[in-house]
């Protein structure tokens, strides 16, 4: 691609304010519309073909999103009531009644299947027919939706290794949902909820399905910034609903950066008092962090915290005196602060300290270290760092600095029982980093970052991809076609290589998003992503394929209460009814 | 109107390719301003007023503080427009927590302002009556003690007046009401201030309509042009015409305004001083318009036979003319302003080509192979029925570039984003009215602080005479909505359109973006405290984030 060696150079950023958006240039699809009329879609794919059939009949599911790796479905469809419907626990399931996670997620999906019923609008009709003596008894043939699990972890943690596999099928009078894990029963969940539709009448209906079904990647993450503007706990939920929807299931929660520090934390109260943007109404309370921790599990949710150094920190050094490096000019101290302050054992015992109770208080097995974009001008300015270089014989090099702060950061967290990620700078500028790290790409065009998965896996490293999701980067038209047509393992490495790719994920950094506006940046495109992080990528590679299946998924969005912004011209059924 | 600038997206990127430095100027210059939350001396007035004097001196509001109507002003209690503005301007002020009871016959303090009093000068103050283009919307404010004073020659005036107030008022450390002593004179650079909403590409609810009204009163601005139907949708309920919303809406009853929505979004426009212009664009952009309508659109040929496609509307019919006679007679008395949008904009040939009659009607005409001709021919036809009407019209430029004979009270409406200025020294210099858009297309988005690309454009950079650039009356920042539906267009359009709000209102050295800036970072604090989901500038905080999630 000719735009490559051209918007690569100015991307210096992480966050990537400073780099001009990727504009595809794909004005000329942005018309393109039909599907199935174009006839170059017509390799053997029993499941897309079903789907498109199923497409063009009238009142029938338009489908799954992400798209299962093996669906198949017929045209014989099954009425539901909201009076006769039942979830039920499988009499072989490990999991039964009292299952803190399928309990909940049972009433949820109940809901989210029969909106009208639990809106209210339901009970007017039942009401009135009782009224008119037409429905004396009731008729509604019953459906029991009855799901088992292999493993009782209801009351823990979803983590890296877990199954998300289940299976479902769809009968007359039943379905039978079966799962290793809660967390499997929860995605088979979101798949049924999905399969259900409604007639021009308001009937409820589902088809006869069969689906089998696993994530293609482990790691399927969306990056939220709570520092650049404060996001109010209550956006933060709402995002985690979403991505439950799309089977999303980390939550990379980029707490703290430069600008504010609203991670109010029991040991160092300061660093939130002093460095948030208000010490009262923008933080988040242990309490706050633990909804959000409850929130994102009863969805199968990772929440992966990341605690950036040795950049980044401005906010910390708020609260937290001598933290930061003083930075020098003409021989006396400027008055401004750079990087975490790699010179002396306080800034360790500090670190230590903090990232003990970290890992106490989230239970993930990760913690996100950062790492990136470390400038290193202050550094150099200041005699002490200087002299500590040469004590430490690192000459001028100061990235042997910043690997010194790296690893004993790395060191602290291994102690602690956690996997750390880092961003990718750490890898690039110092290779000698524990095997079991995890990397984080976020650099680049697909040339940079292929090349940097090469380079990485074949260190035997695991990675995370989120260079090609960066979508706080907006542009005009639909943008979502570049975060669908990615190709993660599309590197130069062998099948050992590209296991130890274990995800990607979608980041939504903080510079012009808020509260206002997150929920329509971020949905549908982050779901593109997703299907590309879950599903089948021979099955799903075809953007006019997806763009159907899209824009129903987005509509059931808008219908579950997410503000989620149009794909192009068009109308859903029930409008968002916010402003 | 969009093709082109698709085009000139295009041309953007092609510029990246190519190594143009350009956007990546634009880019740094974002990242060079670290965002100064030095407050402005101006406060959050948003957008500036053409005089303004705040001195030092600040008084509370208290509990007992009232807007009220000054002895001897022309309109009184029976004055829908004023008396509903105090309420919502109270209600914004105190944040909606009446604080009743306290203190209430406490004598107030030294420092304590009491009243506003509101006086509108004029013998008519034109309570009843609609804002047109004409409208005076000047005036004067005093905050002095005890009573501040707003003076306004008509109530348009004073809608602006107590925004402006409402404006002035802070929190001090204590969370107190406070105001400074302030002297203000204002009105507007511009007459024509507008936001066009896209209702056919997607269909708003009336709810998201009258909260942007809400919104545009807020930025000062007075012109809603309504972009009802299009291609896409016909969600206008015609009383004449039934089945074009019946069988061109997206749903005849989930997705159509009624003649009882359109009344709400008129009046609820009319108590904010904001014009409700309509746009019923014709011959192009009609697709919708055939589906309740036979016969209306111009069928397509493949070969000798009719192609069972439908081009722009079908100009060599009479009953095409009969049509728009009866329709624009309903819109001529459903839309109370001055001004009706004729669209006319983007019409595609290759339909009209293909049609054997209407070849045989040009040869008729003696048009030849001119299809602008044709073009103009409809346009004529049209203009004449709209003048019966007795209304004026605004029409996009092409109407004018094609060379159709206009009224001289002709709006032309300039939205194309290549050669605007010499498009603008064109019109002006042929005698029209102009209003300007080409600039302000918001639906284009990108990364970074754009709405500095609305802010430093200056509308009268185009070659001409004084006289000329009299005839500029404004401008209108548009939000198409290929992309943009309930979900995304209010934080889409706030606080960018904000930016072309003070641009068209205050006056024109009012240029220093790190000025606006702090302002504006205010300003959209204020739109987010009241409701309004504006999105943010920059890495920042508001004291109350946006809670209507």
């Amino acid at each position: 691609m000719a735009w490559g060696q051209n918007i690569s150079e100015p991307c210096l950023l992480k966050t990537g304010i400073g780099c001009p958006a990727v504009s595809a240039g794909d004005e000329a699809e942005m018309g393109v519309m039909s599907t199935v009329s174009s006839g170059q879609h017509t390799r053997p794919m029993c499941y897309l073909l079903l789907l498109m059939i199923l497409q063009l009949g009238l009142h029938t599911a338009e489908g799954v999103w992400p798209l299962p790796q093996t669906l198949i479905s017929s045209t014989e469809r099954f009425h539901l009531s909201p009076q006769a419907f039942y979830f039920g626990y499988g009499r072989q399931s490990a999991a039964q009644q009292g299952c803190s996670v399928l309990d909940a997620a049972f009433k949820r999906y109940f809901a989210l299947i029969f909106p009208d019923y639990t809106s209210g609008r339901w009970n007017l009709f039942s009401d009135k027919n009782e009224k008119d003596g037409t429905l004396p008894f009731n008729v509604d043939k019953q459906f029991t939706v009855e799901v088992s699990v292999d493993h009782n972890d209801c009351d823990g943690y979803p983590n890296e290794s877990s199954s998300e596999r289940y299976n479902l099928s769809v009968f007359s009078g039943r379905a039978s949902l079966k799962a290793v894990t809660v967390w499997g029963a929860l995605r088979g969940l979101e798949s049924f909820s999905q399969l259900v539709y409604q007639d021009d009448f308001g009937s409820y209906f589902v088809n006869k399905t069969d689906i089998k079904d696993f994530p293609r990647f482990q790691f399927r993450g969306i990056l939220l910034d709570t520092s650049r503007h404060y996001l109010p706990v209550q956006a933060i939920l709402k995002t985690l609903d979403a991505m439950a929807y799309s089977k999303f299931n980390v939550f990379h929660w980029h707490i703290v950066d430069d600008p504010s520090f609203p991670y109010q934390s029991r040991t160092f109260p300061d660093l939130s008092s002093k460095g948030a943007f208000h010490p009262m109404t923008h933080i988040y309370t242990q309490s706050d962090v633990r909804r959000v921790i409850s929130h994102a599990r009863m969805r199968g949710i990772r929440v992966l915290p990341e605690f950036d150094s040795p950049g980044h920190t401005k906010s910390w050094g708020k609260g937290q005196p001598d933290l930061l490096t003083p930075c020098y000019k003409g021989g006396i101290p400027s008055g401004t602060f750079g990087p975490i302050n790699p010179a002396l054992p306080s800034t360790y015992h500090f670190m230590a300290t903090l990232f003990k109770e970290v890992s106490v208080v989230f239970p993930d097995s990760y913690i996100h270290l950062g790492g990136d974009e470390v400038d290193f001008s202050c550094w150099k300015s200041n005699p002490y760092v200087r002299a500590f270089m040469q004590k430490m014989g690192f000459g001028s090099d100061f990235t042997k600095l910043e690997a010194f702060y790296m690893e004993n950061i790395v060191n602290i967290t291994s102690a602690l029982n956690k996997t750390s990620i880092v961003w990718q700078d750490v890898f690039d500028y110092h290779e000698r980093i524990p095997k079991d790290t995890v990397l984080h790409i976020w650099k680049g065009t697909p040339a940079s970052y292929y090349a940097e998965l090469s380079r990485m896996t074949k260190a035997g490293m695991r990675v995370v991809l989120a260079a090609p999701w960066y979508i706080n980067h907006i542009s005009y038209g639909q943008d979502w076609h570049n975060y669908y047509t990615v190709q993660p393992l599309n590197f130069s490495g062998t099948e050992e290589q590209k296991k130890l790719v274990i995800g990607g994920e979608v980041c939504m950094w903080g510079e012009y998003v808020d509260a206002t506006n997150l929920t329509p940046r971020l949905w549908p495109r982050a779901s593109a992503a997703a299907e590309r992080l879950w599903s089948d990528e021979k099955q799903t590679s075809n953007v006019d394929m997806a763009f159907p299946r899209l824009q129903d998924f987005r509509c059931k969005l808008v219908r579950r209460g997410i503000q989620a912004e149009p794909l192009y011209v068009g109308h859903c059924k029930q409008e968002y009814q916010g402003i | 109107m969009l093709l082109l600038l698709k085009f000139a997206v295009l041309l953007l990127t092609l510029g990246l390719c190519q190594g143009n430095r350009q956007p990546n100027i634009l880019v740094e210059d974002v990242e060079d301003v670290e965002p100064a939350f030095e407050p402005s001396r101006f406060g959050s007035l948003w957008p500036l007023p053409q005089k303004v004097k705040i001195s030092q001196d600040s008084f509370k509001l208290g509990s007992s503080f009232r807007i009220v109507d000054g002895k001897g002003s022309s309109a009184g209690s029976s004055c829908n427009i004023l008396q509903n503005a105090y309420r919502r301007y109270y209600e914004y002020i105190f944040g909606g927590a009446k604080r009743q009871g306290l203190g209430k016959n406490r004598r107030s303090a030294p420092s304590e302002l009491t009243e506003l009093r509101v006086y509108i000068t004029s013998a008519d103050s034109e309570c009843d009556g609609y804002p047109s283009v004409k409208s005076d919307e000047s005036y004067d404010l005093s905050v002095v003690q005890p009573f501040a004073v707003l003076r306004a020659p008509k109530v348009w005036g004073a809608l602006h007046g107590l925004e402006t107030f409402s404006q002035l008022v802070y929190e001090d450390e204590y969370g107190a009401k406070s105001i400074n002593a302030t002297a203000i004179s204002d009105f507007p650079r511009f007459a024509h201030r507008g936001i066009l909403l896209d209702t056919s590409r997607h269909f708003l609810p009336v709810k998201v309509i009258l909260a942007n009204l809400e919104t545009m009163a807020m930025n000062k601005f007075n012109v809603f042009h309504w972009h009802i139907v299009d291609d896409p949708s016909f969600p206008y309920l015609s009383r004449t015409f039934p089945q074009l919303s019946q069988q061109g809406s997206y749903h005849p009853y989930t997705h159509v305004y009624t003649p009882a929505d359109v009344k709400m979004v008129i009046e609820f426009a009319r108590l904010r001083g904001i014009r409700v212009v309509p746009e019923f664009d014709t011959p192009g952009h009609t697709q919708s318009w055939g589906k309740g309508q036979p016969d209306l659109l111009t069928p397509c040929y493949s070969g000798a036979t009719p192609s069972g496609t439908f081009g722009p509307v079908n100009p060599i019919l009479n009953t095409t003319y009969d049509f728009m006679a009866q329709f624009f007679k309903e819109i001529s008395s459903v839309f109370p302003d001055g001004y009706v949008h004729l669209g006319g904009d983007e019409v595609d040939f290759t339909c009209w080509k293909s049609n054997p009659d209407i070849q045989k009607f040009m040869d008729a005409q003696g048009f030849g192979k001119d299809y602008s001709k044709l073009e103009s021919f409809y346009i004529q036809k049209l203009l004449n029925i709209v003048t019966t009407t007795k209304k004026g019209y605004i029409i996009w430029q092409e109407v004018f570039d094609n060379g159709v004979t206009l009224k001289p009270d002709t709006v032309v409406h300039v939205w194309i984003g290549s050669g605007t200025n010499e498009e603008m020294s064109k019109v002006t210099a042929a005698g029209y009215t102009t209003i300007l858009s080409a600039p302000w297309y918001l639906d284009y988005i990108s990364i970074g602080q754009d709405w500095r690309n609305y802010y430093k454009v200056e509308p009268l950079n185009f070659n001409g005479t004084e006289k000329q650039k009299a005839l500029v009356i404004g401008g209108e920042a548009c939000l198409w909505g290929e992309f943009v539906d309930a979900t995304n267009l209010t934080p889409r359009l706030w606080p960018r359109a904000s930016a072309v709000g003070e641009r068209l209102w205050s006056s024109k050295d009012v240029t220093d973006l790190n000025d606006a800036f702090n302002r504006l970072s205010v300003h959209r604090c204020r739109m987010v405290e009241r409701g309004i989901p504006a999105e943010p500038l920059f890495y920042s905080y508001c004291p109350r984030e946006y809670k209507g999630l």
